[in-house]
């Protein structure tokens, strides 16, 4: 097990800054995911723990010693690839062994944890196959068998599963979660895929452009964002950003929208906003935070909102309708049955307590 | 439950017109290709049983197609006058050049290719080296090996083979290389093994069809060398190509010897690509790929 600390960590690929400046501590055992779009630099973080990548800049700790000029295989981490990086040349046993073989394990010793890792991922039967012989999810199995079989003190996890299908993927992230909880080992891992990080973080950790953008655990990030970024990064469907201004009203705040349409801000809520009365803002709010206006009534902080539906996509369990506010689409997350198609005029209520406003100006968070 | 009749799937024939114009097709086909192998054969064929002629058959006319007894006199000569030691002298100097050359290649490839040595730049420069004519070279190297000592020695035309194939080698090796998932490298080093290692353990196996296609390639231009070996060798270590032109001479040419010659200078080409074919092809195919 393993703590890590990287302090003012920085990588640059020629003219490119791949990593702008990282500060990060990972207590001992924790899963942190490092989660953030497409090139924004999380395998470049990864790599460089784990020492494929020379740090231009900045330390890296683990366990309170500075790793930066060890070799790879000094650091004692082991690592699973996006593409498995299993050897073709070598059955399912060897690739796992691999490793226990560079690092001189006795014979019996080496048989010993080969077998009980793929029994612990129950991949006995394809111990004497190739690689080529085997499907995906097994594959993916054998890459974390080879990295589990080792005692490495810090598993390094690069967007593993993101070459399965969609249930292979569900259920492969399932079982490195249980690896999680049974073998107690700190992990980084990497996705750009945010229900995967949402789903498996003890920590997440956004990242935007070779820097954090924000951490913490992953409700946290979903219900208080810092900035547009992340609101808008977490959360299926993406979170709604409808301009409008922030105006007094009856003593209260609101939201006024372009046409006219306002939505008070519950007094809690105001409170925070109250210096920027009469400024422009943006309204986040999520899809799931809309809902049909019922004769049941209404809570403390709904707020109504009369919409003309023009698109209704059902996904079964639930509707997704869109409309628009201030020219910008918004949709909305109903009961499957309350809508019955577009053109539809009703009343929605928008739930003001979940909502977030942001500056427009900087996108941060007000 | 209903008993489900199987479902009859309706088989189809070709119409008669379409199946004869396809037999003729084929007829065609193969009258066409036969015809080729043996223009392309006979040369072959004729070199081949000229070594088992006697004299007089060599020269009779009309020609001999098929000789009624295979005669072994040839190669008993050319043993006997020791000029067999020739195709020796061609595996040794083809053999340790295309060994060194593969070595210190694959090397120098590995680093182009995973370090970026020289840029973008010094793998063109490296390949351009193999496109000089050699004829343009043979002199200029004559004379240094001339003030050298070189000349007429193992040493000078191993060396020069290596020079010769480095290039071919680099640019081949780093083709195959650059196709080896950088993944599988990283992980083997984070695993536990120095680079060395990693280098005999997963690059060596991932790349050793190129690495053997690459060889007998290398060992080819060796073997066939004429402009240099001609050059810069006397009577110490002259190689078969060589050797076979002395058998041309101003009164008499000795055609079975040359049949002999060219047999014997053939057998080890031969044995490699046939113990190598596997390779060759996916390794020709693989850079025909790569371009
Ligand atoms: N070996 C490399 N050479 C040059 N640029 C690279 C290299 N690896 C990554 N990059 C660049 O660095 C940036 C971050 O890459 P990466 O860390 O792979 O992003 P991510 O894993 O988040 O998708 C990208 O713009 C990428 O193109
Ligand atoms: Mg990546």
């Amino acid at each position: 097990m393993a703590r890590v600390r990287l302090s003012g960590l920085h990588k640059h690929y020629g003219a490119l800054h791949a990593v702008r400046g990282i500060d990060l501590d990972i207590p001992e055992g924790e899963f942190t995911v490092i989660v953030g779009p497409s090139g924004c630099g999380k395998s470049t973080l990864l790599r460089t723990v784990a020492g494929l990548e020379e740090a231009d800049e900045g330390a890296i700790e683990i366990d309170g010693e500075v790793v930066n000029d060890l070799a790879p295989r000094d650091r004692n981490i082991a690592m699973v690839f996006q593409n498995y990086a299993l050897y073709p040349y070598m059955t399912v046993f060897e690739n796992i062994a691999f490793g226990l073989r560079a690092r001189k394990f006795p014979k019996p010793e080496i048989n010993k944890r080969v077998q009980e890792a793929a029994e612990l991922l129950d991949i006995t039967e394809q111990l004497v196959r190739y690689p080529r012989q085997l499907s995906g999810g097994q594959r993916q199995r054998v890459a974390i068998g080879r990295a589990i079989v080792r005692d490495a003190r810090l598993f390094l996890f690069d967007e593993p599963l993101s070459n399965l299908d969609a249930q292979l993927r569900e259920e492969m992230r399932a079982e490195i979660k249980r690896l999680h909880q049974d073998l107690g080992k700190t992990m980084i891992y990497v996705t750009h895929d945010q229900v995967e990080a949402m789903t498996l973080a003890d920590r997440i950790v956004l990242l935007r452009d070779g820097l954090i953008e924000q951490q913490g655990a992953p409700l946290d990030l979903f219900e208080r964002p810092e900035t547009r970024f992340v609101a808008g990064f977490l959360g299926s469907p993406t979170m709604n950003f409808v301009p409008a201004t922030l105006e007094a009203s009856d003593g209260g705040l609101a939201v006024r929208f372009a046409e006219g349409t306002t939505l008070p801000l519950p007094p809690t809520r105001a409170q925070a906003v109250r210096s920027r009365a009469g400024s422009a803002v943006t309204l986040g709010v999520r899809a799931e935070h809309m809902s049909r206006a019922n004769d049941a009534g209404t809570r403390e902080g709904l707020a109504p909102l009369n919409v003309t539906i023009d698109l209704v996509q059902p996904t079964g369990s639930r509707t997704y309708a869109t409309f628009n506010l201030a020219d910008t689409a918004v949709s909305a997350e109903l009961q499957a049955h309350d809508v019955r198609g577009p053109g539809e005029k009703m009343a929605l209520l928008v739930d003001m307590n979940r909502i977030v406003l942001l500056d427009p100006e900087t996108d941060r968070v007000l | 439950m209903t008993a489900v009749a199987p479902a009859t799937v309706p088989v189809y024939t070709a119409p008669p017109w379409y199946r004869r114009a396809k037999t003729w097709q084929m007829v065609a086909r193969y009258a066409v290709a036969v015809g080729l192998t043996i223009i392309f054969l006979f040369p072959v064929y004729w070199i081949f049983i000229m070594a088992f002629k006697t004299p007089e058959e060599v020269f009779a006319s009309p020609p001999i197609w098929a000789p009624s007894s295979l005669q072994l006199n040839s190669f008993r000569k050319l043993f006997q006058d020791g000029e067999v030691i020739s195709v020796w002298n061609s595996l040794v100097t083809a053999g340790v050049s295309t060994l060194v050359a593969m070595f210190f290649g694959t090397i120098c490839a590995y680093s182009l290719a995973r370090f970026r040595t020289g840029g973008n730049n010094l793998a063109i420069w490296i390949i351009s080296q193999r496109m000089i004519p050699p004829i343009v070279i043979v002199f200029p190297i004559f004379m240094l090996y001339a003030a050298l000592g070189l000349i007429d020695s193992f040493f000078g035309l191993i060396v020069l083979y290596t020079a010769f194939n480095l290039p071919y080698v680099i640019w081949m090796m780093r083709g195959y290389i650059e196709d080896i998932p950088l993944e599988l490298e990283q992980s083997a080093l984070v695993d536990g093994w120095s680079r060395w290692q990693m280098l005999w353990r997963v690059v060596f196996p991932m790349v050793k069809g190129g690495l053997f296609a690459t060889a007998v390639f290398a060992f080819i231009f060796a073997w066939n060398d004429f402009i240099f070996a001609l050059v810069l060798t006397r009577t110490e270590v002259t190689t078969f190509p060589v050797k076979v032109t002395s058998f041309f001479g101003q009164q008499q040419t000795f055609w079975a010897k040359i049949g002999a010659m060219s047999i014997l200078g053939t057998l080890p080409i031969f044995f490699a690509v046939a113990a190598l074919q596997r390779f060759i092809v996916r390794g020709i195919s693989l850079g025909a790929v790569k371009g």
